[in-house]
């Protein structure tokens, strides 16, 4: 790890303010910070720890939503009773993440965060425009399970690997942020993850020194939701495709995947074609898809996935 | 190291400096060009942070690099080498500890970052002649060969079964809004961030069901 200067920040607004310092990162639960800075592929000069700011509420939002603190911890979001009773798919989600000891530490702003598991990534020794922009892209052309099968560019094929944001992109979460300057703003979660086009180090809309306070969920979707996570292990691995789910009871609803694309995947303007069945409707969600010979099997998956679900749905 | 107490030079770290002079004679010289660091500008001198943490019961004034993770500061440190530095980048669960009852991996924290917070290790739970029921209990159920994982796994279970007790649900509980049940399943799921490479899962299962089963 690069030596770095610490400071434990009192206010969102201070902590803003004190990332405008050269190479300042915040710094939550950690778990996928400090792993990255032990491998010299984060190395931040200043690291302002946010831990005591007192964000770690889960409260009844004005709009009849919840309004989930920026650290609140996946174990607390995943075990509220408001959540398991309204937002299923948000706890399941969360409970297919990683592993009991870092859903302790992992919070609900760093998970939005998280970079890609992408192995060239985490391979100093290879080209990574997300690493070191312009070097190139190993993954493609290299070992490509694992990656994106839609969304990608020339530059980066990675996927997003967080459960959590893809349960958060079919509930139509917000993002709450305040700037440097103070200033405050609510951005979709929609919008808040990017696709890699030629800048795939530029992974969020948040601006330089934006911190997150909060995550809003709106009113409950109803339906019954669902979270089907496809991985290599039973337990503790990233989704090779994982469906977030909400079905109402005439078949119409809404869904979000993981494990495909550089962000949490949702075509609102494919949902029209759940009714008719996983076949169209994936058909629909996945238009466009331009696999690799290795990773081809996420499309079928996804669709597989998706019947698996929409069968639960009417059983 | 700037301790009064350090280790004599044991076998292990004989073998540290040997492989380490081995690496400075023998390798090749553009190795370290290969790394991000040779890249970069030099290291600057690192940052030293006051924090204080109550360990076992007991509190502690330290003065640390900041870089130094709650494990190398238990291990390294206070010289409570229960806690395992398997992977050093949760993957392996080696590591858990309890930080205010909670289990963590105490590889990815930083110490700086638990100012004031009460940590439980391996050495806090039992003592020989005193053990932990869970200590025990893998004890009378062969829950281990050669014991690395142990303390990881005794940490962890002990803070996963109060877990279920406050009826926090797992991936595989069936009804999101019921009290969990103790099942295999639901240990072994709960326990998935502790691996044994030996292979003891079977062991650690029963180890943890008595034990469970006492409690309930």
């Amino acid at each position: 790890m690069r030596p770095f200067t610490y400071e434990r920040a009192r206010s969102p607004a201070e902590a803003a303010a004190a990332a405008q310092r050269p190479g300042a990162r915040f710094i939550a639960g950690g778990t996928n910070l400090l792993d990255l800075m032990k491998l010299q592929i984060e190395t931040p000069a200043h690291l302002i720890d946010v831990n005591g700011l007192g964000l770690d509420r889960i409260e009844a939002a004005p709009e009849g939503g919840l309004r989930i603190g920026a650290l609140v911890r996946n174990t607390d979001l995943a075990a509220d009773e408001r959540v398991r009773r309204d937002y299923g798919v948000l706890s399941r989600a969360l409970l297919a993440g990683a592993t009991g000891q870092l859903r302790n530490k992992a919070t609900t702003a760093g998970n939005l965060l998280q970079r890609t598991r992408c192995p060239y990534f985490y391979d100093t020794n290879t080209a990574c425009n997300k690493r070191q922009p312009g070097s190139g892209c190993s993954a493609i052309g290299g070992s490509t399970r694992g990656l994106a099968v839609i969304g990608a560019s020339e530059a980066c094929i990675a996927t997003h690997p967080s459960d959590m944001a893809v349960a958060m992109r079919a509930l139509d979460a917000v993002v709450e942020t305040v700037r440097p300057d103070g200033t405050e703003r609510a951005i979709p979660v929609a919008a808040f993850h990017r696709l890699p086009g030629d800048t795939p180090h530029i992974e969020t809309a948040l601006e330089a020194g934006e911190f997150i306070t909060a995550v809003t969920l709106p009113p409950p979707a109803g339906g019954r939701q669902f979270y089907r996570k496809v991985r290599d292990r039973a337990s503790y691995a990233f989704a090779l495709v994982s469906v977030a789910a909400v079905v109402q009871r005439d078949g119409t609803g809404r869904v979000a995947l993981g494990g495909v694309a550089h962000k949490p995947w949702r075509v609102e303007a494919a949902e029209g074609e759940l009714p008719r069945g996983a076949g169209p409707a994936m058909a629909a969600i996945l238009e466009g898809a331009r696999p690799t010979h290795e990773n081809a099997f996420k499309v079928k998956l996804a669709e597989r996935a998706l019947a698996a679900v929409l069968a639960e749905a009417k059983g | 190291m700037q301790e009064g107490k350090e280790f004599q030079l044991s076998r292990r770290g004989l073998a540290i400096v040997t492989a380490a002079a081995a690496a400075a004679t023998g390798g090749p010289p553009a190795a370290q060009a290969q790394t991000g660091a040779a890249a970069s500008p030099p290291a600057s001198a690192p940052a030293m942070e006051k924090v204080s943490l109550v360990v076992n019961g007991q509190r502690h004034a330290l003065e640390l690099d900041a870089r130094t993770t709650l494990l190398d500061t238990l291990r390294e440190h206070l010289h409570l080498t229960g806690s395992k530095k398997g992977c050093d980048h949760g993957q392996c669960g080696a590591c858990t500890v309890m930080v205010d009852g909670r289990r963590i991996y105490s590889c990815l924290t930083l110490a700086v970052m638990h100012e004031g917070d009460e940590v439980t290790t391996i050495e806090g739970l039992g003592k020989p002649g005193d053990l932990h029921p869970m200590q025990a209990a893998f004890v009378k159920h062969d829950g281990y060969q050669c014991g690395y994982c142990t303390p990881g796994q005794i940490c962890a279970s002990v803070a996963m079964l109060a877990e279920i007790k406050a009826g926090v649900p797992s991936h595989v509980s069936a009804d999101l809004t019921a009290a969990p049940q103790l099942t295999a399943d639901e240990i072994r799921e709960r326990m998935s961030g502790n691996i044994c490479r030996c292979g003891a899962y079977s062991n650690i299962v029963e180890a943890i069901t008595e034990v469970a089963g006492r409690q309930a």
